[in-house]
């Protein structure tokens, strides 16, 4: 058995051999074992966060990671964000026949690992396989629920002015990282994707900053993107500050001949925390003490003008608008 | 060096900033640039904020979508609408409206069109679909015309029959000398474009100071490049002299690119060609020769388009010519956005409404 084949996804043996075969034993959990039609979740009495993502990222592996561990850092990422511990995850994955047995079982390894090492438990799944014509590989979708540490952090939270942003680490090495894999452009540079769990900083601040106001990942649309999402309708701005703002110089340089701007790039691995300015510095300790935040750094301010606007001091000084990403630069990033 | 933060340096930036000193106090002077490469710089590092009052910044007819007559989309999209054929383009074409249509909403319709970053991209479409013929868009300036010329070569050594491009190119120093004779805007100076005169090479502009009296400077693309390029216009206008200075001296050369020139003018005939906003200006195109005609989607199939209605409202044109400024229009952040334009000028990130659009802060 070397290649996935439509009857794999038949609901008869040979879906049962594979489930078992390449999911149950990687997954392996007590909920799972129990092998029944849905997972039952001892939840507890804390409130719950649920999110849902579909993943459909080419190359499927690309330097940093693969399609696999991607869709657990992801889900649970977005879990994380919302100040939630994640729990448990389902994954359904569909298969286009003719796979190689081989890659699924590196993703779906990569996804086992991903959830070992966070304490996760994937409890339940589905697979389908799909004809040659219908996908042009593997897509995977992944639920998660996770457990509030404390409060929710919402974004619609009141941002005022004066707060701190702040980011944990270099922007756009995931979208470098697979437009350099892609060789669309024939550009190599060495670089990993950042992709990884969240949750381990989020946990810290969560627990030792009392003034956090908004985290979100910086995923598609980038940084530019999600704090403009933030600012809209509302009675502030933020405004950057293009120098301090960690990005390689590698990715400039990849940016820089293409006419990208990495402050549209997506992450897998960064968020961009907003803080009351008497908890900024020692936020920015807490990140820059932490594996996941070692590069952290203070960006911008909430000011009071432009209303509903990011704003960037650039370089040279001068101010200008930095709006939502209008069209989609690299498609199939996550 | 890296090319990039020296150009980019908030110090140079302040230092140069007080060395632009104009004479006439008072008097404004009217700084054109012609290369949307530099319109978007401008822009996005904000310059004619830090400038002195006097200084205004305009944009001349600099972007090649936006240059490029709305007969020009029609044509490609009655192509596009035939079963055998494969447009191939820039992306910044598809979203430029014709007069009915664009090229974006016959993709979606279902049409063959695919987006290159070069025109070799595009050769290679017509090797991998040989029972299609593959026409490619070819705009542009001096700067993408040799890439083109080159495709056009290439396709006749290696046989590649069933390639073809619909020409569009441009060259520079005519529309510039057509807005001089058209006495529409007082220029007081222009700030040549960098990436044409790494082709042509530095005395194309020549005729401008010796005929016109009015100075010129190539300029680069970064913040550093394009002050210290309008410090150089300053000083011919404070001295009332005018010459041609080349302040992008580590990629222009006097005598330009001469292989890449070379091969333009093997593929490519001087010819009057149509500008959007500026009407027909002779000598301003580029017409591929007899000898590779063939090549020619013109020729090859048949393209006849009724003549567009002229829509009233969009001022593209007059922007293009430096007249008005996007502020000025009517639709500018109303019924046209980058993600609904009404004219090209919102749709190239070179153009100066999608440039202000963008960057300027209300």
């Amino acid at each position: 058995m070397d290649q996935i084949t439509l009857n794999h996804g038949s609901g008869g043996r040979a879906t049962q051999d594979l489930i078992q075969e390449i999911f149950i034993e990687e997954f392996d959990n007590d909920i799972l074992r129990k092998k029944e039609d849905s997972a039952v979740l001892d939840t507890g009495e804390r409130e719950k966060v649920f999110t849902t993502d579909s993943y459909v990222i080419r190359p499927v592996f690309f330097p940093g990671g693969n399609l696999g561990k991607l869709s657990l850092t992801g889900t649970m990422n977005d879990l994380a964000v919302m100040g939630a511990k994640p729990k448990w995850i389902s994954c359904g994955v569909i298969i286009r026949e003719g796979y190689k047995i081989s890659d699924l079982k590196k993703i779906v390894h990569s996804m086992a690992e991903t959830a070992k090492n966070q304490d996760v438990k994937v409890v339940t799944g589905d697979t389908k396989v799909v004809e040659q014509s219908s996908c042009d590989g593997i897509f995977i979708n992944t639920s998660g629920i996770g457990r509030l540490l404390k409060e929710a952090i919402h974004s619609d939270k009141s941002i005022e002015t004066g707060d701190i942003v702040l980011v944990n680490g270099y922007i756009g090495d995931h979208a470098a990282a697979l437009i350099s894999a892609r060789q669309d452009f024939k550009i190599n540079i060495d670089i990993n994707s950042d992709c990884v769990s969240l949750y381990p900083l989020i946990k810290e601040l969560v627990n030792n900053i009392k003034g956090v106001k908004f985290i979100r990942d910086i995923t598609r649309g980038g940084l530019a993107t999600i704090l403009n999402e933030l600012v809209q309708n509302k009675e502030a701005g933020i405004e950057l500050e293009k120098n301090k703002i960690p990005i390689r110089d590698k990715v400039v340089g990849l940016c820089e001949p293409l006419g990208y701007n990495p402050l549209y790039f997506a992450n897998e691995g960064k968020f961009a925390l907003i803080v009351k300015p008497e908890e900024a510095q020692r936020a920015l300790k807490i990140m820059q003490q932490h594996p996941l935040g070692k590069n952290s750094a203070i960006i911008g301010q909430v000011k009071k003008e432009p209303k509903g606007e990011v704003s960037l001091r650039t370089e040279i000084g001068s101010t200008r608008i930095i709006g939502m990403l209008d069209k989609e630069i690299i498609p199939r990033i996550c | 060096m890296k090319y990039v933060d020296e150009f980019r340096d908030a110090d140079i930036v302040s230092k140069l900033e007080k060395k632009i000193n104009i004479n006439n106090v008072g008097k404004k002077i009217n700084l054109m640039e012609v290369c949307g490469g530099h319109t978007h710089a401008i822009y996005k590092y904000g310059l004619q904020e830090i400038l002195p009052d006097e200084i205004n910044l305009l944009s001349g007819p600099g972007c090649p979508v936006c240059v490029t007559p709305q007969e020009y989309i029609d044509k490609a999209i009655v192509l596009a609408q035939k079963e055998d054929i494969i447009i191939t383009s820039f992306g910044d074409m598809l979203k430029v409206p014709g007069s009915r249509s664009s090229l974006k909403k016959e993709k979606s319709r279902g049409h063959s069109i695919k987006i290159c970053y070069s025109p070799d991209e595009a050769i290679r479409t017509a090797v991998e679909n040989r029972k299609k013929e593959i026409v490619f868009l070819g705009i542009g300036f001096e700067t993408t015309a040799p890439s083109i010329a080159q495709t056009i070569k290439k396709a006749r050594e290696e046989k590649i029959n069933n390639f073809s491009v619909l020409p569009a190119s441009k060259t520079m120093p005519e529309a510039m000398e057509a807005l001089l004779q058209s006495e529409e805007v007082a220029i007081d100076g222009f700030i040549c474009p960098g990436h044409v005169s790494t082709i042509t090479g530095s005395t194309i502009y020549n005729f401008i100071p010796e005929e016109y009296n009015i100075p010129c400077v190539i300029s680069g693309f970064e913040p550093v490049d394009i002050l210290e390029s309008i410090n150089k216009l300053i000083k011919q206008i404070n001295k009332e002299e005018s010459k041609v200075e080349n302040q992008y001296t580590r990629s222009v050369k006097i005598k330009g690119n001469k292989k890449a020139k070379a091969i333009m003018y093997t593929v490519f005939t001087k010819s009057e060609s149509k500008w959007r906003g500026l009407g027909t200006i002779p000598e301003s195109g580029l017409q591929i020769s007899e000898e590779f005609k063939k090549y020619n989607a013109e020729n090859r199939f048949d393209i006849s388009v009724p003549k567009p209605d002229k829509s009233d409202e969009c001022i593209c044109g007059a922007i293009m010519r430096g007249v008005q400024s996007p502020q000025d229009c009517s639709l500018f952040k109303t019924s046209c956005t980058p993600k609904s334009p009404v004219g090209p000028c919102m749709v190239s990130s070179e153009g100066p409404c999608a440039a202000f659009y963008k960057y300027q802060l209300s």
